[in-house]
């Protein structure tokens, strides 16, 4: 029974780690203002360029490496077009989900069915990972966990503590302001749209390169969006943002403990769109305090 | 930084021949101006006139389309205002430069070049302790802006300004958001800066501030340089030909007039504001027919949230509104509308227009779901339109067509038309909220008539303004509020301007 | 760009009007530049950009039963797209019209096989495109409510549902609504023969709807440019501020929104089951990701129900000849999500043209 447990929080660490990846790159994203809805297309474009790059090289590091700059270069386009192009960001963004989806399916038509023939394999921590239960839950998993769990520890860290965060920060807030001492608004978010997308990359290389080795289509499944809804229930902070990707995790993987006793598994499958609906409901009851975290220039274009 | 600014200050600044256009309208033409150091200079002219454009091309965030400027001589091209930082050039605008939802120290990391990448808050927070020393400028380190008076914010701003080594510091309007009391605390600053050899640049349309705080006084008006004084030699009569083009500013012609029955009676109500703050506080107050009431007040006093809480837009807490004696308390806007509130608001372009709309289907805004402009559920563009018409000739708005979308209009011609379409609906009560905030003297002197104008035709009106002049003018009785309360009610003959001040600074005689 | 001591720097500046003439130049600029890019992608999947565009277009407009394929596929373009159009002329950006057709499909699926059997055509045809209205409006106000009262962002609700309505769809056909004559095949049963909507002799083309489509379109462009309630939706999503000052009703003009655009994509589901499939099936024969591709047409026809009429004719042809060289390259459906999206990302570009005009100037460095 506690073996059983176990194996069931292990798989919710590991269902919640691309979730984790996304959200973390989407605080980023979001926080100096630009909103970026494309995160399913990113995930995409990072899950299909690591896969083939892993495929075809047997290669994972090759693999994680393309995956991020797919991620990336597919954030660049959504920041070229609302950064300098200075268009509507939703409109951009789901023009970048849909392109990302679709390239992602015609790539990985070929694949559909084949076989990584390595993954990312779970490593041990030394000391730590002998630590009874703990050890077990945190300490053997894939290098991916480990990196998303820093990732988001640092990007916390890094836009409360640093020069440059507090500057990310502000132009989010009050690009105006940011102007007028000087920052470059345009790069700052420019660039700041692209660590985000290279982040949703990394987010999809996990999927097929760690959860998933086989390619199927709709791999990524609408975790994207799940993402763009964590961002919000995060209040914008990667701390948080951890705690629910890794609740979202968890109901990924309620879906495979219920599916024995006998609920239909497209019921089950509703379950994790469900959560998101609700925890954003949630989020709503609580408006005022949400109205204080959201960067306040979010979405909106900025010139001068 | 600090230290630099000890060894080396700007001696002069010049710009010559400065020219920027914005959609081919000239806003600067070849502007000569020289700012020296330790000299307090003060930029005069309407709204419109140039003044801001021609600081924000000193302070790089725009580029000039002409000319060039040279500091000590130097000619300095500055691409942004980080460029103009490092020159020693800085700038304290008009609307606050600070992120609301930041720390004050967070808001100096900002635009700190010399700010330490790990940890900058601790590094910041001593340099501003010293700062606070040396000028007298108590800022609190870790409050969030939005939590400061304008008067602290504007506080922030200067350190700021200083903390990155300005020797020449410029600030536009500075003491439109600040009450008497407090503009004699900044004005004592700005004195010891420059005799500490800071060169200051005031840009102001107030005539006595200038007078009282400047050495010298540029007079700018239609982007062009018209004048240029030692502000010993020279009086407000005569400033005051140079800004406008003409001798007369303002003749109204007030009568006194029995006031009528009560048309806004306000008993007691409290109204939070969108932080979740009480913003006013248990305020009692009436409107009486053939009656101007002024609400005066530094911005952020409540003025708002009790206009919005009359008009419809914000709920009320406790009391009771009556409009003619019926009962309006948080009642829609549009219910209120047509028990006869008309509404001008403070944020004009935002709420009183849509920019991208027509200006035939802005000219109904509010009234387009009565008769005659439509039936049960279709528009009628053709009472629409001439409707538009009517108001675009009676209120003499300069417009090409009625067809055109309404942001093709200038800021005067925007409110002309809002008043224009409040008037019309012929409101037992008009709130006008800061209605000639920013508009050149002629809109300015036009609205006021036509707000002197309802009060002659016997209806009432509630007018908002920092602007105290206006509400001198106009008002027959004088409101002030301060921190949610109306702390004092004056009528029109015993009021002066100092009574006025004190209030405002929440000192109850 | 620097040439010797001189530079030279591009501005933007907004352009004060936008004639006519260049709004069709910029949108036809946008879309050569979109059909440039889309070859460039078929040029990297090893396809042959010149021979796959030209298939596309031989391919719907090139023969009488492309013109036939076009309009079927045209008609739920035309009933969600210009339902979208009042939608986003709101700023309400419902990107849940493909679970609001399959909310209509289902609805008026259940009233079809147990409601509708006993009842003549002329009352159950009508009732049943009412059912998938109230199944497509019942779908869409979730996410109005959501937003209005919550503060939930609509782009990320409707997402979520169109994933529920689809696992529900998938649910309802292999399980509790199992046709009990189809050979183990996921689908109801079929529609009693009386309700199946007629089709123009020698195509598919469902007239009953394709009347719908044509005279909702031209009701909804009636709707948001001469009704009160058109004026109302205009300001509410040019202005929310203004829509407050002038005392519109956020709540009830955002829920109207959502009843008459999830509404007219239930409609369009009715005419999908009732016309073309006759029984309920996957999600994805239901809608060919219809949903999605209104938003695209919507847009191209400049949120305009009778611009977004033609675009929706043109996209359904792109739909076609999509099909035609999916079919002759075997390329994966998943293609046409390819030229949404390269299409609305040179439509935004072409905006920026066309609200912006370069100004060049030389500097002296």
């Amino acid at each position: 029974m506690v073996g059983l447990i176990i194996s069931t929080l292990h798989r919710t660490i590991m269902a919640g780690t691309s979730l984790l990846l996304g959200t973390t790159g989407e605080i980023l994203t979001e926080r100096s203002g630009i909103l970026n809805l494309g995160v399913e297309g990113m995930m995409n474009l990072g899950a299909v360029a690591g896969f083939m790059v892993t495929y075809r090289t047997g290669n994972l590091l090759w693999g994680v490496f393309a995956a991020l700059l797919a991620g990336g270069a597919a954030a660049a386009l959504h920041g070229f077009i609302t950064v300098y192009v200075k268009a509507n960001q939703t409109v951009s963004g789901l023009a970048l989900s849909m392109l990302g989806v679709g390239l992602a399916g015609v790539l990985g038509k070929p694949f559909i069915g084949h076989q990584l023939p390595v993954r990312l394999e779970q490593i041990e921590i030394p000391l730590l990972g002998q630590i009874p239960v703990l050890g077990e839950l945190l300490f053997h998993q894939d290098p991916l966990f480990y990196g998303g769990i820093v990732l988001a520890f640092a990007s916390w860290f890094f836009l409360r503590y640093t020069r440059t965060g507090i500057r990310i920060r502000s132009v989010g807030e009050n690009p105006r302001a940011s102007e007028s001492q000087g920052i470059p608004v345009e790069k700052f978010r420019f660039l700041c749209t692209v660590g985000g997308g290279a982040f949703a990359g990394l987010a999809g290389a996990h999927v097929v390169l760690s959860y998933s080795t086989s390619w199927t289509e709709g791999i990524v499944a609408g975790r994207g969006w799940i993402v763009v809804g964590l961002t919000i229930f995060s209040l914008w902070n990667p701390l948080r943002g951890m705690i629910g990707a890794f609740l979202f995790g968890g109901i990924f993987v309620t879906q495979y403990v219920l599916q024995p006793l006998g609920v239909p598994p497209n019921l089950l499958a509703m379950l994790p769109y469900g959560a998101t609906l609700v925890v954003l409901l949630l989020d709503g009851l609580r408006k005022d305090q949400r109205s204080l975290h959201a960067p306040a220039a979010l979405g909106e274009p900025y010139s001068r | 930084m600090a230290g630099k600014s000890l060894l080396k200050k700007i001696q002069t600044v010049q710009m010559e021949k400065i020219s920027k256009y914005f959609q081919g309208v000239a806003a600067n033409r070849n502007i000569d101006l020289t700012i020296r150091g330790g000299e307090i200079l003060g930029l005069l002219g309407e709204n419109g006139a140039g003044k801001t454009t021609l600081m924000n091309i000193l302070y790089g965030l725009y580029r000039p389309d002409g000319g060039r400027i040279l500091i000590d001589g130097v000619e300095a091209t500055f691409r942004s205002p980080r460029d103009a930082i490092r020159a020693g050039i800085g700038m304290v605008h008009q609307h606050f430069m600070l992120v609301q939802n930041h720390t004050v120290v967070e808001n100096i990391v900002l635009g700190d070049g010399e700010a330490p990448f790990l940890f900058p808050q601790r590094a910041v927070e001593q340099k501003l302790l010293k700062f606070q020393e040396l000028y007298g400028l108590k800022v609190p380190p870790y409050a969030r802006v939005w939590q400061l008076s304008a008067g602290e914010q504007q506080r922030v701003e200067i350190v700021k300004a200083l903390m990155q080594g300005a020797d020449l510091l410029i600030l536009d309007e500075p003491t439109s958001v600040l009450t008497p009391l407090e503009s004699r605390d900044l004005f004592s600053i700005l004195r010891r800066m420059a005799g500490e050899g800071h060169g200051v640049v005031i840009i102001s349309h107030k005539l006595e501030e200038i007078l009282d705080l400047c050495h010298r006084v540029v007079v700018l008006r239609k982007g062009e340089v018209v004048g240029e004084a030692d502000t010993k030699g020279v009086t407000k009569e005569e400033l005051a030909r140079m800004m406008v083009g003409r001798s007369v500013v303002f003749s109204f012609d007030w009568k006194p007039a029995p006031k009528g029955e009560v048309v806004l009676q306000v008993e007691g109500i409290t109204v939070r504001s969108d932080r979740g703050t009480v913003a006013v506080k248990n305020v009692d107050l009436s409107v009486h027919r053939r009656e101007i009431v002024g609400i005066a007040g530094v911005a952020g006093n409540g003025q708002r949230e009790l206009v919005e809480a009359i008009t419809g837009l914000r709920k009320v807490e406790s009391g009771r509104i009556r409009i003619l004696g019926k009962d309006i308390t948080n009642q829609s806007a549009r219910v209120i509308h047509a028990e006869g509130v008309a509404h001008i608001p403070e944020e004009r372009i935002r709420f009183g227009t849509v920019p991208n709309l027509l200006i035939y289907e802005n000219a109904v805004l509010k009234r387009h779901h009565f008769a005659p402009f439509s039936d049960v559920l279709f528009l009628d563009y053709s009472e629409i339109k001439s409707h538009a018409v009517d108001l675009v000739e009676q209120f003499t708005v300069a417009a090409p067509s009625i067809r055109v979308p309404m942001k093709h209009l200038s800021g005067g011609n925007i409110q002309k038309l809002i008043v224009g379409r409040e008037v019309s609906a012929g409101p037992a009560l008009l709130v006008a909220s800061h209605p000639t905030y920013g508009l050149d003297v002629g809109a300015t002197e036009y609205i006021r008539k036509q707000l002197l104008k309802r009060r002659e035709e016997g209806e009432a009106v509630l007018l908002v303004s920092e602007d105290l002049e206006e509400i001198l003018e106009l008002s027959d009785r004088i409101a002030v509020m301060f921190e949610g309360h109306i702390v004092g009610i004056l009528n029109r003959q015993e009021a002066t301007i100092e009574q006025i001040g004190l209030l405002m600074g929440g000192v109850r005689s | 760009m620097q040439l010797g001591p001189l530079q030279l720097t591009v501005r933007w500046e907004v352009r004060q009007k936008q004639p006519p003439l260049l709004s069709a130049l910029t949108l036809l600029g946008a879309l050569a530049m979109g059909f440039l890019w889309v070859g460039l992608v078929f040029f990297f999947l090893g396809v042959d950009p010149v021979f796959a565009l030209r298939k596309i277009f031989v391919g719907s407009f090139g023969s009488v039963y492309g013109w036939k394929e076009s309009l079927t596929k045209g008609i739920p373009l035309f009933l969600i797209s210009s339902g979208l159009c009042v939608a986003y002329q709101a700023k309400f950006w419902n990107i849940g019209a493909e679970s609001q057709l399959l909310m209509g499909a289902v609805c008026s699926t259940w009233f079809g096989l147990h409601v509708g059997a006993s009842l003549s055509p002329i009352v159950g045809i009508p009732l049943m495109f009412f059912m998938g209205f109230l199944g497509g409006a019942l779908w869409g106000v979730i996410p109005a409510i959501l937003k209005v009262r919550f503060g939930v962002s609509e782009v990320i609700s409707t997402l979520m549902l169109n994933y529920i309505a689809a696992e529900f769809v998938s649910y309802l056909i292999v399980g509790p609504w199992k046709g009990t004559t189809k050979y183990g095949y996921p689908y109801t049963d079929d529609l009693p023969k009386h309700l199946l909507l007629g089709t123009i002799p020698g195509s598919r083309i469902h007239y009953i709807t394709l009347f719908l489509g044509i005279v909702i379109s031209i009701a909804l462009f009636i709707l948001l440019y001469r009704t009160k309630f058109g004026y109302e939706v205009r300001v509410v999503g040019e202005s929310p501020e203004a829509a407050k000052y002038a005392g519109i009703d956020f709540f009830r003009t955002s829920l109207l929104i959502m009843i008459i655009s999830g509404g007219v994509a239930g409609m369009a589901g009715v005419g999908e089951v009732a016309g073309i499939h006759h029984h309920l099936s996957y999600p994805g024969n239901i809608s060919a990701g219809y949903g999605f591709t209104a938003v695209i047409t919507a847009w191209l026809g400049r949120l305009n129900p009778l611009g977004s009429l033609i675009a929706g004719f043109f996209f359904a042809g792109i739909l076609v000849g999509g099909d035609a060289i999916q079919i002759s390259l075997r390329l994966p459906a998943a293609t046409v999500h390819i030229f949404n999206g390269i299409l609305l990302f040179v439509l935004l570009v072409g905006n920026f043209f066309l609200n912006h005009r370069p100004l060049l100037q030389l500097h002296r460095r």
